[in-house]
C-alpha cells in the first residue's frame, strides 16, 4: 500500500543519512581507535583490580548502549504507535540487534571483568543478571518482527511488545537486586562506573563511549536505510504478482 | 462475560480439553528433579519451594497457547470479537478461566508434590499463598503472550521466548515467598511484591492484550 | 610497548578480543546485507520501470 507520497519521508531519511553517515563512520572509528589504544597502552592499572581495570573502556560504553539502544527503540515505538511514521518503526527494528550486540558484549567484558575477582567464568551478580534478562527481551523483539508477515501488524506489535517489556523489564531489574541482596554476597562486586574514576581514567572512556555512540548511530542509520530499501522491494514484489 | 466464562470452563474440563495435561507435567517434572540432582533429602528441601514454583510456571506456560488458539482456528475468536464485550473484558474473561482450569489446579496439587521434594513444614502454607497469589499474574502475562502469537503457526515456541521473560519478577518474589516461608522467615516484602504485580498486570495488561488481539484480527 | 598485564592477560586480552570481533561482525554483516538489498531493489525498480 505504499503510494509516492508515504515513500517520500522514507527518501528524504536516505538522502539525509547518506549525507551524514561518512562522518559518523570515520568519527566512530578515530574515537573508538583513539579511545582504545590511550586506553589499553597509555594508562596505569588500577591499584585493586590490577590491569582488569583496562576491561571499563569495553564494558561501560557497551553496557551504556545496550540500555540506551532499548531506550531509543522505545521511543521510536511510541512515535510509531502516535504518528505512524514508518522511519520510526523501521528504525527500531534496525536497532534492536545492535542494542543485541551490545548486551552480550556488556556481559563478556563483565564476566571476563569478575573472573579474577569472583573465580568463576560467572556470577548471578545483580547487574550482569539484569543486563541477561534484556538481552533476552532482545531476543524476543528481534524474534517477533520476523515471525509477522504483515509489516504493519509487525510494526504495531512489536512495538506493543517493547512497550510492555520496557515496564517489566524494569521490574526485573528491581526484582534481580531483591533475589541476589538477599543472600548476602556482600557488597555486589562493584563494576560501578562512578566507584573511584580518576582523570587519568576518566578521558579515554569518554572518547571510548563517544566512539560507541557514534557506532550505534552509523549502524542504526545503515540498517535503517536497508529495512526501508527490502520493505519497498516487498512492496514491489507484492504489486508485481498482482499483476 | 459469564456466558463466555462458563463456557471456556466447559469447553476445557470436557474429554480433549486437555485439562489434566498440565497437571500431569507437574508431576512429571517433580518427579524428575531428584533423578536429576539426586535423592538426597537435605539438598530436595532447600530447593523445593523453586522447583515447585518453576514446575507450576512451565505448566501453565505449556497449556497457554490453547487460551486463544483454539478460538482463532475455529474462527469463533472473530465472532466473540465482534459481539458487545469489549475487548479488554474478553481478554480478561480468557484469562480468568485460564487461572480457574490450568493454574488452579496447579496451586492445589504443588503442596502434594511438596511431600515428594521433602518440603520444610511452614513451607506448605507459604507455598500455598506464593503460588494462589502469583498464579493470576501467569494466566494474565500469559493470554498476553498468547494474543501476540495467535495464528503464528509454531507460535508456542516464539510464544514461550516472549512470556518466560516477562514471568521473571514473578517467579522471583513468587519463590522466594516460598523459600522464606519455609525457612520461617519474614515473607511480607517479597509477598507485597508479589501482590503488587499481580494487581498491576491484572489492572493494566489487558488493555495492551486487547490492544494486540484487535491488531491480530484485523 | 605492550603493558604487562600480569596474571590478567587472559581476561583483559579475552574481552578485547571478543569485543572487537563482535563489532567487527555486525558491522560487517550490516554492510552486506545493505549491499544485497540495495541492489535486489534496483533490479527490481529496473524491472518495473520496463515493464511500465
Amino acid at each position: 500500500m505504499a503510494s509516492v507520497w508515504e515513500y517520500a519521508n522514507p527518501v528524504k531519511f536516505i538522502r539525509t543519512t547518506d549525507r551524514v553517515m561518512p562522518w559518523l563512520w570515520a568519527g566512530s572509528a578515530i574515537c573508538l581507535v583513539v579511545g582504545l589504544v590511550w586506553g589499553f597502552f597509555f594508562t596505569p592499572d588500577d591499584f585493586r583490580q590490577g590491569s582488569t581495570v583496562k576491561i571499563i573502556y569495553l564494558h561501560v560504553p557497551s553496557a551504556l548502549m545496550a540500555i540506551n539502544a532499548w531506550l531509543m527503540m522505545l521511543v521510536a515505538s511510541l512515535i510509531w504507535i502516535v504518528r505512524r511514521h514508518h522511519v520510526s518503526a523501521l528504525a527500531a527494528r534496525a536497532a534492536a540487534p545492535v542494542g543485541a550486540v551490545m548486551t552480550v558484549i556488556a556481559l563478556a567484558t563483565g564476566a571476563f571483568w569478575g573472573q579474577p575477582i569472583w573465580g568463576t567464568w560467572w556470577v548471578w551478580d545483580p547487574r550482569l543478571t539484569s543486563f541477561l534478562i534484556l538481552f533476552l527481551f532482545y531476543l524476543g523483539y528481534i524474534a517477533l518482527w520476523s515471525a509477522i508477515e504483515d509489516d504493519d501488524s509487525a510494526a504495531d506489535l512489536t512495538s506493543i511488545l517493547c512497550l510492555v517489556g520496557s515496564v517489566f523489564a524494569l521490574l526485573s531489574r528491581y526484582a534481580v537486586n531483591f533475589w541476589n541482596q538477599g543472600l548476602h554476597q556482600g557488597a555486589s562486586l562493584s563494576l560501578d562506573k562512578e566507584e573511584n574514576v580518576a582523570d587519568v581514567f576518566y578521558f579515554p572512556l569518554l572518547v571510548c563511549i563517544a566512539g560507541f555512540v557514534l557506532l550505534f548511530i552509523a549502524l542504526v542509520f545503515l540498517r535503517t536505510q536497508t529495512e526501508i530499501r527490502a520493505r519497498r522491494t516487498r512492496v514491489l514484489l507484492a504489486r508485481e504478482r498482482q499483476g | 462475560m459469564s456466558a463466555l466464562l462458563t463456557r471456556d470452563l466447559a469447553l476445557a474440563v470436557r474429554a480433549g480439553g486437555g485439562f489434566g495435561l498440565g497437571l500431569a507435567f507437574f508431576l512429571i517434572v517433580v518427579v524428575l528433579v531428584p533423578f536429576g540432582v539426586g535423592p538426597e533429602q537435605a539438598l530436595l528441601g532447600r530447593i523445593a519451594p523453586g522447583i515447585l514454583w518453576l514446575g507450576a510456571l512451565l505448566a501453565c506456560l505449556l497449556s497457554l497457547d490453547r487460551i486463544l488458539a483454539l478460538d482463532w482456528e475455529d474462527g469463533s475468536l472473530d465472532l466473540l470479537a465482534t459481539a458487545p464485550l469489549p475487548m479488554e473484558l474478553l481478554v480478561s474473561t480468557k484469562a480468568l478461566a485460564h487461572w480457574i482450569t490450568s493454574a488452579l489446579p496447579l496451586v492445589v496439587a504443588a503442596p502434594l508434590l511438596g511431600v515428594l521434594l521433602n518440603l520444610p513444614g511452614p513451607g506448605y502454607l507459604w507455598l500455598l499463598v506464593s503460588l494462589a497469589v502469583g498464579t493470576p499474574a501467569l494466566s494474565v502475562i500469559g493470554t498476553f503472550g498468547a494474543a501476540l502469537t495467535v495464528g503464528l503457526k509454531r507460535g508456542g515456541l516464539l510464544m514461550s521466548l516472549l512470556v518466560l521473560p516477562l514471568y521473571v519478577p514473578t517467579l522471583i518474589f513468587g519463590a522466594e515467598v516460598a523459600r522464606r516461608g519455609a525457612a520461617g522467615l519474614e515473607v511480607a516484602q517479597p509477598l507485597t511484591m508479589l501482590a503488587g504485580i499481580t494487581f498491576g498486570v491484572i489492572a493494566l495488561l489487558p488493555f495492551a492484550s486487547a490492544a494486540v488481539l484487535r491488531i491480530n484480527l484485523r | 610497548m605492550t603493558p604487562d598485564l600480569g596474571k590478567y592477560a587472559v581476561s583483559v586480552l579475552s574481552s578485547y578480543g571478543v569485543s572487537i570481533a563482535l563489532i567487527v561482525v555486525l558491522v560487517a554483516w550490516s554492510v552486506m546485507r545493505a549491499r544485497r538489498v540495495r541492489s535486489a531493489l534496483e533490479r527490481i525498480e529496473t524491472r518495473v520501470r520496463r515493464n511500465g
